[in-house]
C-alpha cells in the first residue's frame, strides 16, 4: 500500500442521540479511489460530513487520521485548507455570490490558512476558465449565483470544477452522480477520472455501478447500517450490481 | 443680534479649561451646556449669521419648546436628557478656514486617516471633492476649482449663507419645514453646519461629491443640515459618509437632509453610515434620528437613494421622496445591518403627487445578535396621480434566533389607476450555507459576510464604485461575531 493518508479506526458516530455510524474501519493511501456503496440510510453522507467537519455529529468513539494528524481536532476551514474536499449530495444554493466570485474567495481563504501568496483577479480566472473549459461550463454559468437555478447537472459540473480549482488531496464525492442524465455522468465521470494523480485520493460514494464505469476504483466498500460490511476490488461493484444490497446488509462486519 | 453677553462669557471661559480633545487633540470651543434660546443666538452670532437666518432657528427653537418626542418608531432608549448636551463645538481657529491642505492641522489629517480618509491622496485619486466636516465646521474643502469651473457650488452651508443667501433662503425648509417633526425642528434650531450643493442648469457634476461627519467631541449632538439642489436638467451623485470613535455614553445624531430637484434633473445620494453602534451588551453608540426628503419638483426628475447603514445604536430614519412633476421617478435602496443591541427603524415615503410618477423601492434587513430591525415604509399616492405605480421589495435575513426584523408597510392609493405591488420575504441564514462556504475554506466570518454581500447585491451594485468596496467590507466587519 502507498502512504498512508487517512486512517480511520472504529469510529463511532452519533447524530442527535442516534448512533448512525457504528465502528468504521477504513485506510485510504495516496493515488487510491476508493469506492463506498450501500443502501440509502446507510450512513455514507454521515461519513462523509464527518470527515470534513460539519457540525452536528458526536464522535463517540474511535478515531480519524490524516496524514497522522487528528481530524477531529480541526474547523471545518482547517481541513478544507489541508486539502479535503466534499463534493456535496445536495450542493447548496448562495443568492448573490458568482460561482467565479465564490471561487476566488475560496482559492484565497485557503492560501491565507496555508501561508501562501494570494491569487490575483486575473491568475483566478485563467484558472478557473481553463477547468471550466473541460467540464463544458460556460463563461455564463461562472457568472450566475452559485447554484441558483441550476438544473442537477450543471450543480453536480460546478462541484467538480470547484474540486478542479482547488486541488484537494482528499476527494470525497457524495453521490456526484445521482440526478444525472446520461450525458452529464459521462462529463463528471471523464472530468473526476482526469483529475486522479499519485498524490491524490478519492473516497466515491455513489449508489449505483454506473458511475465505476467511468471512475474505476480500486476499491470498493459497502457500508450497511453503519459499518463496513464487504470490501473488495471493482468487480465488487459490478457484482452489487447485479444481486443488489439485500443480503450484503446482513452480513455480519467482519 | 449678538448672543447675551453672559453666554459668550461662559463659552471662552469653557475654551480655555478644554485643554486636550478626547480623541484628536485639538482644542475645541464650546457654548454652554443646554438649550435656550440664547444657545441659539450664540450659534448664530458664531456664524455671523444674517437676521433672517437667526429668525429661522428661534423660530424652530419655539416650535421646537411645544413639540413631544415621537414614540411610533419600534426603538427602545433611555429618555433623552437634550439640557445634558453641548449644541455648539468647533475646533479652534477654524473660523478662518484654511485654504490647501497644507494649512490644516497634521493632527486632524491623521485622525481622517485612521478612519481611512486620507483627505490628500484619496481625494485625488479617486477624483473625489471631499469636504469634510469636523465636529461641527467644516474644515476644508477640495476641488473646488474644478467645479467653479463648471459653476457648481460645493461649499459648507454656513459659507452659503454668507455667499448665496438667495438660494439658501429659497431652498432651505423647503422640503424639509422647520416645523417638520421633534429632531428636524431640533436641528433647524441649532443646527451647526453641514454641506450646501448647488447644481447649475444643464450641468452633469463632473465628480462625485462627498462629505465625511464626524463626531468627535464628547457630549456633543451633531445636528448637520445639508441642501442639494439640481436645477433643470443637471445630475449630481453625492456620497455621505459617517463613523464616530467608540465612546461609553450615547450621543444624538440628528441631521435634516434636503433635495430640491427641477426638471429633467437628477440626484444620486448614497450613504454610508457607520457610527459607534455601542458595545455588545448595547453600552454606548450614536442615536440616530436623521429626516432625510427629496423633492422632485420638476417633470422628468428623478431621485435615488441608496443607504447602507450598519452604524448606530438606535437608528430612526426615513429617506423619501416627493414626487410632484409628471413623469417623476422615486429610488429607495437600503441595506439595514443590526447586530448585538442595535435597534433600527428604517424605511422611506413615496408620495406620489404627479402624472405617471414611478417609485421603486428595495430594502435589505440583515439582523443578528439581540437587534431589532423594522423596514417601515408609505406609500402613498394622491387622486391626481394618474398612472402612478410602485414595486417594493423588502428582504429580511436572520442570524441566530434571538433577534427581531419586522416589515410595517403603509399603503395609501387614492387614484385607481395606480399599480402597486409588494413583495416580502423574511430567510435565515442557513446552517448549509454556512458549512458549504466553510468547507470550502471560508471561516464563520468570511462565509458570513459573504453570503449577507451575496443578499445584498442588487442595493450594493447601485452604489458608486468608490463607495462600494468600502461597503462590502463594512459588512463583514459589522457582522463580527455573529456567528460560532
Ligand atoms: N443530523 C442527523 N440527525 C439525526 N439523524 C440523522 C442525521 N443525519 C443522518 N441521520 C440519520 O442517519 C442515517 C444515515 O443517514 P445518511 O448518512 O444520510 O445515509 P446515506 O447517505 O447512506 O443515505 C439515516 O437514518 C438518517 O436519517
Ligand atoms: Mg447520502
Amino acid at each position: 500500500m502507498s502512504e498512508v493518508m487517512l486512517k480511520i479506526e472504529n469510529l463511532h458516530v452519533t447524530a442527535e442521540g442516534t448512533e448512525i455510524l457504528r465502528g468504521i474501519n477504513l485506510e485510504v493511501g495516496a493515488g487510491e479511489v476508493h469506492a463506498i456503496m450501500g443502501p440509502n440510510g446507510a450512513g455514507k453522507s454521515t461519513l462523509s460530513n464527518v470527515l470534513s467537519g460539519r457540525p452536528g455529529y458526536e464522535i463517540t468513539a474511535g478515531s480519524i487520521s490524516y496524514f497522522g494528524e487528528d481530524l477531529a481536532a480541526l474547523e471545518p476551514e482547517e481541513r478544507a485548507a489541508k486539502g479535503i474536499f466534499l463534493g456535496f449530495q445536495y450542493p447548496v444554493e448562495i443568492p448573490g455570490v458568482a460561482a467565479m466570485s465564490f471561487l476566488k474567495t475560496a482559492i484565497n481563504a485557503q492560501r491565507k490558512l496555508r501561508g501562501e501568496e494570494e491569487l490575483d483577479a486575473r491568475g483566478v480566472m485563467t484558472l478557473v476558465q481553463g477547468e471550466a473549459k473541460k467540464l463544458n461550463i460556460g463563461a455564463d454559468m461562472l457568472k450566475r449565483s452559485i447554484n441558483v437555478g441550476f438544473s442537477g447537472g450543471e450543480k453536480k459540473r460546478n462541484e467538480i470544477l470547484q474540486m478542479a480549482v482547488l486541488q484537494p488531496k482528499l476527494a470525497i464525492l457524495d453521490e456526484t452522480d445521482s440526478g444525472l442524465d446520461v450525458d452529464a455522468l459521462k462529463l463528471v465521470g471523464e472530468g473526476v477520472t482526469a483529475l486522479r494523480a499519485p498524490d491524490r485520493a478519492m473516497i466515491v460514494i455513489t449508489h449505483y455501478q454506473r458511475l465505476l464505469d467511468y471512475i474505476v476504483p480500486d476499491f470498493v466498500h459497502v457500508l450497511a447500517k453503519g459499518r463496513i460490511v464487504r470490501s473488495g476490488g471493482a468487480e465488487l461493484a459490478r457484482e452489487l450490481d447485479q444481486l443488489g444490497y439485500g443480503d450484503l446488509a446482513k452480513v455480519p462486519a467482519a | 443680534m449678538a448672543a447675551s453677553q453672559d453666554t459668550i462669557e461662559k463659552a471662552e471661559a469653557l475654551g480655555e479649561s478644554y485643554k486636550h480633545g478626547f480623541v484628536t487633540e485639538i482644542e475645541s470651543e464650546f457654548a454652554p451646556k443646554g438649550l435656550n434660546e440664547d444657545i441659539v443666538r450664540y450659534i448664530s452670532a458664531r456664524k455671523n449669521e444674517p437676521e433672517w437666518m437667526l429668525d429661522w432657528r428661534l423660530r424652530a427653537y419655539r416650535r421646537w419648546c411645544e413639540m413631544e418626542e415621537p414614540q411610533w418608531a419600534k426603538v427602545d432608549f433611555p429618555q433623552i436628557d437634550y439640557q445634558d448636551a453641548y449644541y455648539y463645538a468647533a475646533p479652534k481657529g477654524y473660523d478662518d478656514r484654511p485654504k490647501s491642505l497644507d494649512e490644516v492641522d497634521p493632527e486632524l489629517l491623521e485622525t481622517y486617516e485612521k478612519l481611512g480618509i486620507p483627505l490628500a491622496e484619496q481625494a485625488m485619486l479617486a477624483g473625489v471633492a471631499v469636504d469634510a466636516v469636523f465636529d461641527s465646521v467644516s474644515v476644508v474643502t477640495t476641488f473646488k476649482d474644478k467645479l467653479e469651473e463648471v459653476g457648481v457650488i460645493f461649499c459648507s452651508i454656513s459659507e452659503a449663507v454668507q455667499e448665496h443667501p438667495e438660494l439658501v433662503r429659497k431652498y432651505l425648509g423647503s422640503v424639509v419645514p422647520y416645523s417638520d417633526n421633534f429632531h428636524a425642528t431640533l436641528n433647524s434650531a441649532v443646527f451647526s453646519d453641514g454641506t450646501f450643493v448647488y447644481v447649475p442648469e444643464g450641468v452633469r457634476c463632473p465628480m462625485e461629491l462627498s462629505t465625511y461627519f464626524r463626531i468627535n467631541a464628547q457630549h456633543t449632538g451633531q445636528f448637520e443640515r445639508t441642501l442639494i439642489i439640481a436645477d433643470k436638467g443637471s445630475y449630481v451623485s453625492y456620497l455621505e459618509g459617517c463613523t464616530a470613535p467608540m465612546r461609553d455614553e450615547n450621543q444624538l445624531h440628528a441631521a435634516v437632509v434636503e433635495l430640491v430637484v427641477l426638471d429633467d434633473a437628477e440626484i444620486k445620494y448614497s450613504t454610508v453610515q457607520n457610527w459607534y453602534p455601542g458595545d455588545k451588551e448595547g453600552r454606548g453608540g450614536i442615536y440616530n434620528f436623521v429626516t432625510k426628503r427629496g423633492a422632485c419638483r420638476g417633470r422628468n426628475s428623478k431621485i435615488s437613494w441608496t443607504q447602507v447603514e450598519t452604524g448606530s445604536a438606535v437608528t430612526w430614519k426615513y429617506p423619501s421622496c416627493i414626487l410632484q412633476g409628471d413623469n417623476s421617478v422615486g429610488e429607495f435602496f437600503s441595506i439595514a445591518i443590526t447586530n448585538n443591541r442595535q435597534q433600527a427603524d428604517t424605511g422611506t415615503k413615496m408620495i406620489h403627487l404627479g402624472r405617471n410618477t414611478k417609485s421603486r423601492i428595495i430594502a435589505k434587513g440583515i439582523s443578528a445578535g439581540h437587534s431589532q430591525s423594522t423596514y417601515r415604509g408609505l406609500v402613498s399616492v394622491h387622486p391626481k396621480a394618474e398612472g402612478a405605480r410602485n414595486h417594493t421589495q423588502c428582504d429580511s435575513l436572520l442570524i441566530g434566533d434571538e433577534c427581531g426584523a419586522h416589515t410595517v408597510p403603509y399603503i395609501e392609493v387614492k387614484n385607481p389607476s395606480a399599480q402597486i405591488e409588494h413583495e416580502a420575504t423574511t430567510s435565515k441564514l442557513s446552517e448549509e450555507q454556512l458549512f458549504y462556504c466553510r468547507q470550502r475554506g471560508l471561516d464563520a466570518e468570511a462565509a458570513v459576510a459573504l453570503l449577507v454581500n451575496g443578499f445584498c447585491k442588487e442595493v450594493l451594485q447601485k452604489l458608486p464604485m468608490e463607495f462600494a468596496v468600502e461597503a462590502q467590507k463594512l459588512v463583514g466587519v459589522s457582522l463580527e461575531g455573529s456567528v460560532g
